[in-house]
């Protein structure tokens, strides 16, 4: 705890922080006040859209008959790519892709020309009074695409593989290779190799995405979009537009969950905003539930083979990773699962090499630890194998191989908590009463096993503005163009802004989701937290510095002519560090100042935490070598222990226990921190038992577009959840010490299941989902 | 969705009137098989027909049998006292169906009613031997892995019913009340309601053009009483069956006296099983015998490739559900 004093420069009084105050926004939320981006229905003539997209996977439009849709009441316009305006730029060009920055993720955008490249592509914009009209006349305009022969997946006869790049064996996106991989694998004495799957995964968000485009003036827009992330699509609207930045708003107010998908820029608010601008009118367009599945990207279906080879004790000698999916035509993109391989274990040889397909699907996107989730599948399972094979206990084979160092940078770590998390995890569940045989516990029908496996999330590359301003009636607003994701971001800043200010959290109003607000980075990639705490952190230091001076300088104040070095904020008052009775409250000094307010400006970054001494001010040019937090490897860790049934006649599978401990810096809510485990956890489960998009191998379209046959989670899938945190100081990720814990916990969390399941029924599954059909068909198959 | 008019049907006949006038119109009852359809462009009726009025209410024990109104709903049914204990099969496959919002609404004539989750059917973009007469059948060689293995044909693999109730009443010699135009009525057991692909997919069911669903009627009997629906599927709560199973047995002395089977998810129809019932019948209540009967059952099954676990685990399903009920 001695670290608390460096941490905030003026003495911290964690008051709010760490306390699990419900969600400030709740309120607003279940009475229905709270306004989501397809809600601002008071703008002057607000018209609807509806996307009309393609049947077919690949084509070309042939014809367009619009003349029943035309006489349809209501209807304002109807366009396609003969009629829609242009965007000025596109991220098909590299000068575009400059312009319209980190936000896009898919190069190509629809309605530029009459080929089709996946089913679901928008192929015509139908622009109506109502909502109701806009999708009747969808229904009677005839887009007739010529079909040709599409590439469904990886997996295709027709498919080709490529190694992205266009460099052989060039190692996997993020992963750098060491050792003679191949060599020290072929010469290990005991070896793991398997191939696991992964299907195609939809986030889902409750919310569908939804824009509203408003041009106020010719060259002044705002637009009401469900992003995660208002400056970077602030940024990348100007970019497809042509104007400077300060023309664009991007408002998000409320996000109704985006997992990933809300993160880029996709197409379809590109095409609102043309659509705005082509009918003279703010135009509305909210997605479909079955557009979600072809409009905002999803998790690749994807195929991976690990080989582990060990010394007889289980230590790791080699770890070789090749990884096969699905991209678009245009796009290489594969979320990079080996880079958590690199680094999660001590191991002196490691490779990974990855291969596209081009098929006629979107570009694919993050969804909640891209990379991390599958890839932790496949380590994470091996490494069971490799314990059941040497015979131990897989928590000691992971203990065996900890890494001291982050093995694929040779860093020492900001801080690590992982062999807390596994100690506190197996105690919480009762691990060590574990049967180390497979097969063995039987409930009634049901066969019973435990699995565990580790947690990892890399702590990202992240910074962004904060602007907060105190009056001095003790009230404060707080400014960042965060967004909240329904995650808690509104409660976990008003708490740190009460505490960086000595106020109570209810006198601190916090503003988020505008991008006139402060330029921040997105939520997304687990970055939320952190950065935007710390930014409102050095925005508090500097409205302190600014009273600071102003008191020293004040010859009726206490302080006058003391050194500002010399005096210290606690709850609100300056007073002398040595002499803590002399000083005066803020607001005394304010009104004899004659100021209502003051405003501080500050920039949290990654990397810039309170020993790497960067933790006040904006990051200076010779910071730059300090970025990764003064020479350290930054993750959070966890441990997920689990328990299932198996219904080995019915192949049903009950995740029936669950703990997850995860170390993840400081916890800034407990409450809405829990949540986020209980969530990660969650869509973890979904992903191993039941979720899967399934594209017609013939057609290359959905055959489960919905929410009925589209399976996530109910209820009754899930048991109560233990979760619990380390308490964990981290003096370099950032001045807040968060590392941010939005993703941690779905990674590793199949194969916690997974490996229960192998200790039920001694049978490995590794095509996920792990559905019925594929525990009878491994059942069938001897032990 | 396309545009349409909207009336209330207080009687039947009013009811039915409106749907010879205008043959096009549809009934819509609890509207959460129909409306889903609508909005997808699957079925566009000029005119809907509220029939949430009609008097065909009421869940009582008559001399035929359990008489359930039409109009009675999911949850009302599956939660009555009467049928949870003289019907239990019936209750278990109403309160397993869909989720408490929509058995709340959904009506057991729209029940009976309810039309394929068939992936590509429920898509207009697919080609759809039953949507599209001769359009073709992507299922054959796509994504059939909860599409049907008994009872199909080259045409088409779909469960056309994929729901639950319906199993139980080809399991317990339901009979259907039907009315037409006329004022009608005829009786119609529900193993002969629903009819098998063929060659016309499109064609599901006996039921004449304005024909109304009045009742349910199941008779009571020993395996009633002693019944149960097994349905086994891909999350807990909220999803379709891959494979169920509905059966009742009178068994006394360890001796079967009476059996009655049938299987869901599997069939192309709620798919009643009088061989295995023949191999349960003067037989020990032995697991050996379950699976003699779970063997008969699937007899004559025409896995394809991503079906074809549904062989094995219809008669997982059955054997287990036929050891529940006889407590084996
Ligand atoms: C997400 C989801 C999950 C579901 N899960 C399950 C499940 O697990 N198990 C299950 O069994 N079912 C399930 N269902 C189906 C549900 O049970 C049916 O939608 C419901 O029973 C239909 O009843 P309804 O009254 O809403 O019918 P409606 O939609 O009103 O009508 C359906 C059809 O029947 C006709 N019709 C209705 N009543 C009559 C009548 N008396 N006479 C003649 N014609 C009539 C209508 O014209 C229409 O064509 C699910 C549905 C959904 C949407
Ligand atoms: S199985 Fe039947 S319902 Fe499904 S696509 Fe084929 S014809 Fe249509």
């Amino acid at each position: 705890m001695d670290t608390e004093t460096a941490f905030f420069e003026t003495p911290p009084q964690l008051v709010a922080v760490g306390q699990p105050l419900s969600r400030v926004d709740g309120r607003a939320k279940v009475t229905g006040a709270a306004k989501y981006s397809a809600e601002y229905n008071h703008l002057p003539g607000l018209v609807h859209a509806v996307v009309k997209t393609s049947d077919v996977a690949k084509g070309r439009v042939t014809s367009i008959d619009a003349s029943a849709a035309q006489r349809e009441p209501g209807v304002l316009a109807i366009l396609t790519h003969q009629n829609l305006p242009k965007p000025a730029k596109t991220a098909e060009t590299k000068e575009g892709q400059e312009a319209i920055g980190m936000a896009v993720q898919m190069t190509f955008m629809p309605l530029q020309s009459d080929q089709v490249f996946y089913a679901g592509q928008p192929v015509a914009i139908v622009v109506a009074d109502t909502l109701e009209h806009a999708q009747h006349a969808a229904a009677k305009l005839r887009v007739t695409v010529t079909p040709e022969a599409p590439v469904a997946s990886y997996q295709d006869p027709k498919a080709k593989l490529f190694n992205p790049g266009g460099k052989p064996d060039a190692d996997a996106e993020g992963t750098k290779r060491r050792g003679k991989a191949a060599a020290a694998f072929a010469a290990a004495p005991a070896q793991v190799t398997a191939t696991y799957t992964h299907a195609t995964n939809h986030h889902n968000p409750m919310e569908p995405s939804a824009t509203i485009a408003h041009w106020e003036a010719a060259d002044r827009l705002t637009v009401y979009d469900a992003t995660q992330g208002v400056s970077w699509q602030q940024r990348a609207l100007s970019g497809y537009l042509g104007l400077p930045q300060d023309q664009v708003r991007v408002i998000t107010k409320y996000l109704g969950g985006g997992f990933g998908c809300k993160g880029p820029i996709w197409p379809h608010s590109v095409l609102t905003v043309l659509t705005a601008k082509a009918v003279g009118r703010p135009v509305k367009l909210v997605l479909t539930r079955p557009q979600m599945f072809t409009s905002v990207g999803h998790r690749e279906d994807q195929e991976q083979t690990l080989r582990l080879g060990a010394t007889k004790e289980g230590k790791l000698l080699a770890l070789l990773h090749e990884k096969t999916s699905t991209t678009s035509q245009w796009d290489d993109y594969a979320e990079s699962n080996s880079k958590m391989m690199g680094m999660l274990y001590q191991c002196p040889a490691f490779e990974a090499t990855t291969k596209l397909a081009r098929a006629n699907v979107m570009t694919p996107t993050w969804m909640r630890a891209p990379g991390e989730a599958p890839g932790s599948f496949a380590l994470e399972s091996s490494m069971d194998d490799l314990a059941y094979q040497l015979g131990i206990d897989p928590v000691q084979i992971r203990l065996r191989n900890y890494a001291d160092k982050d093995p694929s940078t040779g860093k020492p770590w900001s801080s690590k908590s992982l062999k807390e998390c596994y100690e506190r995890g197996a105690e919480l569940f009762g691990w060590s009463k574990r049967n180390p045989k497979n097969g063995l516990t039987r409930d009634g029908k049901y066969l019973v096993g435990w699995g565990m496996a580790t947690a990892t999330y890399p702590v990202n590359n992240s910074q962004g503005n904060a602007r907060v301003r105190l009056y001095a009636d003790g009230h404060a607003v707080v400014q960042v163009a965060a967004t909240d994701l329904g995650t808690g971001t509104y409660t976990v800043i008003t708490q740190v802004a009460a505490d960086c200010l000595g106020l109570a959290p209810d006198k601190v109003r916090f503003e988020l989701g505008d991008s006139v607000l402060p330029t921040t980075n997105i939520s997304g990639g687990s970055m939320g937290a952190g950065t935007f705490a710390s930014s409102v952190y050095t925005a508090a230091q500097d409205l302190w510095q600014k009273l600071t001076k102003m008191a020293v300088m004040d010859a009726k104040s206490p302080l006058f002519r003391a050194k500002p070095a010399d005096v210290a904020v606690v709850k609100g008052r300056l007073q002398l560090k040595a002499n803590p009775s002399k000083g005066e409250e803020f607001a005394a000094l304010m009104k004899r100042g004659n100021m209502t307010d003051v405003e501080g400006f500050g920039q949290g970054k990654y990397g810039a935490g309170y020993e790497t001494g960067l933790a006040t001010g904006p990051a200076k040019s010779d910071d730059a070598g300090k970025e990764d937090g003064g020479g350290h490897a930054m993750h959070a860790f966890g441990a997920h222990f689990c328990e299932v049934r198996v219904d080995p006649e019915l192949g049903t599978i009950r995740v029936t226990k669950w703990v997850s401990v995860v170390a993840g810096g400081r916890i800034l809510n407990p409450k809405t921190a829990r949540s986020q485990v209980i969530g990660g956890a969650t869509m973890g489960i979904g992903a191993a038992l039941m979720e899967q998009t399934v594209r017609d191998p013939n057609l290359a379209r959905y055959t489960n577009a919905n929410l009925a046959d589209y399976h996530v989670p109910v209820n009754a899938d899930i048991p109560d959840l233990t979760v619990e945190f380390i308490d964990e100081h981290d003096p370099y990720v950032n001045a807040l010490g968060v590392k941010g814990i939005g993703e941690i916990a779905i990674v590793g969390t199949a194969a916690a299941v997974g490996n229960a399941i192998f200790h039920a029924t001694g049978r490995r599954l590794r095509d996920l989902p792990m559905t019925p059909n594929k525990v009878l068909a491994a059942m069938s198959q001897p032990v | 969705m396309n545009n349409f008019s909207y009336t209330q049907a207080t009687a039947a006949k009013e009811a039915t009137g409106r749907l010879k006038d205008q043959p096009q119109a549809a009934y819509i009852a609890g509207g959460t098989t129909l409306l889903d359809m609508m909005k997808a462009n699957l079925t566009e009726p000029p005119q809907l027909v509220d029939i949430n009025l009609l008097p065909f209410k009421g869940i009582e024990q008559t001399k035929d049998g359990l008489r359930i109104g039409a109009m009675e709903r999911m949850n009302a049914v599956g939660e009555n006292p009467l049928v949870k204990s003289q019907y239990p099969a019936v209750s278990e496959s109403l309160l397993l169906a869909a989720s408490p919002q929509l058995r709340n609404m959904a009506s057991i004539g729209g029940n009976i009613l309810q039309r394929t989750r068939c992936g590509y059917f429920r898509d207009e973009a697919f080609p759809c031997n039953k949507r599209v007469p001769g359009s073709g059948c992507p299922a054959l060689t796509g994504d059939n892995h909860n599409l049907a293995v008994l009872g199909v044909s080259d045409t088409c693999i779909a469960n056309a019913y994929p729901g639950d109730l319906s199993v139980v009443l080809a399991a317990l010699d339901a009979v259907l009340t039907l009315e037409n135009a006329k004022g009608k009525q005829r009786q119609v057991p529900v193993t002969e309601f629903y009819l098998l692909p063929g060659k016309t997919p499109e064609k599901e069911n006996v039921l004449e053009p304005g024909e109304l669903i009045v009742a349910v009627t199941i008779p009571a009997a020993a395996h009633a009483q002693r019944s149960t629906y097994l349905k086994v599927r891909e999350r807990s709560s909220y999803a379709y069956a891959l494979a169920s199973a509905a059966v009742g047995l009178d068994v006394q002395g360890g001796t079967i006296r009476s059996a009655r089977v049938a299987l869901g998810g599997v069939g192309a129809q709620p798919w009643r099983s009088r061989e295995a019932e023949k191999a349960l019948v003067g037989q020990p209540a032995t697991e050996a015998t379950f699976k003699a009967a779970a063997a008969a059952a699937l007899q004559g099954a025409q896995p394809r490739k991503e079906n074809a676990y549904k062989v094995e685990l219809a008669q997982n399903t059955l054997v287990r559900a036929l050891q529940q009920v006889a407590g084996v």
